[in-house]
């Protein structure tokens, strides 16, 4: 099976989104389908070049994503396990679900 | 250990800063007297914020400033700063700023670990709200030595 592509977008793909990816990652442990799912950072000049099938950014860089069909999640706080479950979760267990 | 990448020079607490760049300046400031970056490191780190909006507030009350390796990084290093009246980024929903972080990392991975520690700490709330409200630079080190 193809792993769910989750990419995490930020000005320079090394700060903020690598922070972002490392809470998205305990939550995807804490509900054991980390090894379903493969997460990345990009920074912002060449997110929309990517394959992926699922965007976290921040709202200042959601108008990147514009035109691009995949759904696409604004996260405020980047620290926060609980954020990211209520806007994420059921996103990416829908895919998962979809794609098996 | 995240008190593997901090010491006493690279903590200033209840700092004085005039508004968001000026914050931003005196973190960096720390970087550079340091030896960790060039000048025109911190240059890039408040353009940053310019050219592509206050993202890097990215919890409230908190905000990570950095800019690219290439930008003037001469050594992986960080500085903590906490404001004694906080400073508007312009970040719609955790604004107002009272606790800055600055970075540089010489690539793309080689600060990994050192964010993963930051991250374990500042993901407890408590620990946040100690930084915010510390006085003594001891006792903050202290505090980073448990992540």
């Amino acid at each position: 099976m193809n792993r769910m592509k989750i990419m995490v977008v930020c000005g320079f793909g090394l700060g903020s989104s690598m922070v972002l990816r490392m809470t998205l990652d305990d939550v995807m442990k804490e509900e054991n389908i980390d090894k379903e799912v493969e997460t990345f950072c990009v920074d912002s000049y060449t997110a929309t070049g990517q394959d992926f099938d699922l965007v976290f950014t921040s709202n200042e860089l959601l108008y990147l994503f514009d035109n691009i069909k995949q759904p696409k999640i604004v996260i405020e706080n980047f620290l926060s396990k609980d954020e990211i479950r209520e806007k994420g979760l059921d996103l990416i267990k829908k895919f998962l679900d979809e794609n098996k | 250990m995240l008190s593997d990448y901090l010491n006493e020079e690279m903590i200033r607490l209840k700092v004085k800063a005039e508004d968001w760049e000026d914050a931003v300046r005196q973190g960096g400031s720390l970087l550079i007297d340091a030896g960790f970056c060039e000048d025109r490191y911190v240059d890039a780190m408040v353009e940053a914020v310019k050219t592509m909006g206050p993202y890097m507030v990215m919890a409230p009350g908190l905000a990570l400033a950095h800019a690219r390796p290439e930008d003037g990084v001469l050594g992986l290093g960080m500085s903590v700063i906490t404001l004694e009246t906080p400073v508007e980024f312009g970040s719609e929903k955790n604004d107002p700023v009272s606790l800055i972080i600055s970075f540089g990392g010489v690539d793309h991975e080689s600060h990994i670990g050192m964010l993963q520690a930051l991250a374990r700490f500042l993901m407890v709330e408590e620990n946040q709200e100690f930084l915010r409200n510390a006085t003594s630079i001891p006792e903050v080190l202290d505090s980073f030595k448990d992540y």
